[in-house]
């Protein structure tokens, strides 16, 4: 057993994010709503070596498993990602993420006409295209630099 | 056809399509024939900027189905001046009408308030997003004066912000159209609007020059290239002047050549056009009222 593996394994019940590409660890945690405020108990290593991505960040959530639902929308910024999750000090479950067909209230719409940038009672809405994402209001579409449109906290 | 609203042109089939001008050349036959249609018919005008044609496009429609407008008027003397959102001004208003039309600056307005409400809205255009009633109203010129069969169209002027041609451009595809588009490379269509017509496997070719296509075309749908697209005078005196038409660039045309533009018109089309056979356009604003008479009709539920 490797270092790294012996540190995502130490925690008792939760959910491991391995293998999420360098310095993206902050975005992954953005997009699943979690921070001290949510309650959780994280723990994040970055830059870790890697022979898959070069180097990599790892998020650990305690206490908490997340739904496939939950984990999909950040195969947007990590799609190497791998889920564990952990029961105690075990893993139960190992998983990728899944491109998801949709992605809801996650990340705002760069087009500054768009309805969902106003003061409506509606999330965003984006489908999931090959090589991007579109809003599905105004249409727009998004390929480049998915993680500037997360809409933090 | 079966939809609760209609927000863009792309969710109307072939079928829907046809639907609706099969209706609308009825009404448009005998316009007046039809005052007991929908008698009390209440349509909701909600016009968050002034479109003064649209509006009274939409009216005479209702009126001649034997309804009639209630019209939240301008912004300005309105609860949205308040900061009232638009989901809750749709709410109110449902309550008000039998049907509502919403014209709003922001993209996808349409379809978000349309989530709102159970009463059936027609999008009369969300900024520089979709605008079917003008999409049908085209598509049903285009069906009168060249047919559906075997059609090879000529969309030139503003191809990048120009809505009318990204909706026409889309709805086409229904009907497997040969479509030529003809621009300033500046003003190509943009990327998002090649994908969707890329993605419904239509025949597209871009030109930056009408000569390379005009003989080969049933109808030229023009549109105005507008001054505030470039940075200076000039420049945009040299770019439009390539994308103006008179009587003797169509000499290279069929005979039978139609000649379509959502108006208003600057300069684009010379008024030596007007006189001939060509000129559809002022015949095309006037399909306005007929078409929308069949969506009303459709959604009122007048095939029961
Ligand atoms: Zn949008």
């Amino acid at each position: 057993m490797s270092d790294h593996e012996l540190r995502v394994s130490k925690i008792r019940d939760g959910t491991v994010i391995d293998h999420i590409a360098g310095g993206q660890a902050l975005n992954v945690l953005a997009i699943l709503g979690v921070d001290a405020a949510s309650g959780d108990t994280v723990s994040v290593a970055m830059d870790v070596p890697s022979d898959r991505l070069g180097t990599k960040d790892i998020v650990k959530v305690e206490g908490r498993e997340l739904s496939q639902d939950e984990v999909d929308v950040l195969s947007l910024i990590a799609p190497a990602a791998t889920i564990n999750i952990v029961r105690d000090f075990d893993v139960v479950e190992k998983h990728r993420v899944e491109s998801p067909e949709e992605v809801v209230g996650v990340l705002s719409c760069p087009n500054r006409h768009c309805i969902t940038t106003g003061d409506e009672p509606v999330d965003t809405r984006f489908d999931v295209l090959g090589d991007g994402i579109r809003c599905q209001y105004c249409e727009t579409i998004v390929r480049e630099e998915i993680a500037d449109h997360i809409v933090v906290g | 056809m079966n939809h609760d609203h209609i927000i863009s042109a792309k969710q109307l089939s072939r079928a829907d399509i046809e639907a609706v001008l099969d209706r609308a050349a009825e009404f448009a036959a005998d316009p007046s024939a039809w005052g007991d249609r929908h008698e009390n018919a209440l349509l909701g005008l909600l016009f968050f900027e002034p479109s003064t044609r649209t509006k009274m496009s939409f009216t005479a429609a209702i009126k001649r189905l034997g309804g009639d407008v209630v019209d939240m008027g301008t912004v300005e003397s309105s609860s949205v001046k308040k900061g009232e959102s638009l989901a809750d001004t749709v709410r109110v208003v449902e309550g008000y009408a039998d049907a509502l039309v919403l014209r709003h600056p922001s993209e996808g307005s349409a379809k978000m308030a349309s989530e709102f409400v159970d009463a059936p809205l027609i999008n009369g255009g969300d900024g520089a997003g979709q605008h079917p009633t003008q999409t049908l109203l085209d598509l049903y010129t285009i069906r009168e004066n060249a047919g559906f069969e075997d059609l090879t169209i000529g969309i030139m002027g503003d191809l990048k912000y120009g809505r009318t041609v990204h909706s026409l451009a889309h709805a086409l595809t229904n009907v497997d159209a040969r479509q030529h588009f003809v621009s300033p490379e500046s003003l190509r269509l943009p990327r998002s609007v090649r994908y969707d017509l890329h993605e419904e496997g239509a025949s597209i070719r871009e030109h930056t020059e009408l000569d390379t296509v005009l003989s080969e075309l049933d109808v030229l749908y023009v549109t105005r290239i507008q001054r505030e697209r470039f940075p200076d005078e000039s420049e945009y005196r040299a770019v439009a002047g390539e994308y103006q038409i008179d009587t003797e660039t169509l000499e290279a045309a069929k005979d039978d050549l139609t000649v379509m533009h959502p108006l208003p018109r600057v300069d684009e089309i010379a008024h030596d056009i007007d006189g001939t056979d060509h000129a559809r356009y002022f015949q095309q604003a006037h399909n306005g009222v007929p078409v929308r008479m069949a969506l009303l009709d459709i959604l009122l539920g007048g095939d029961r």
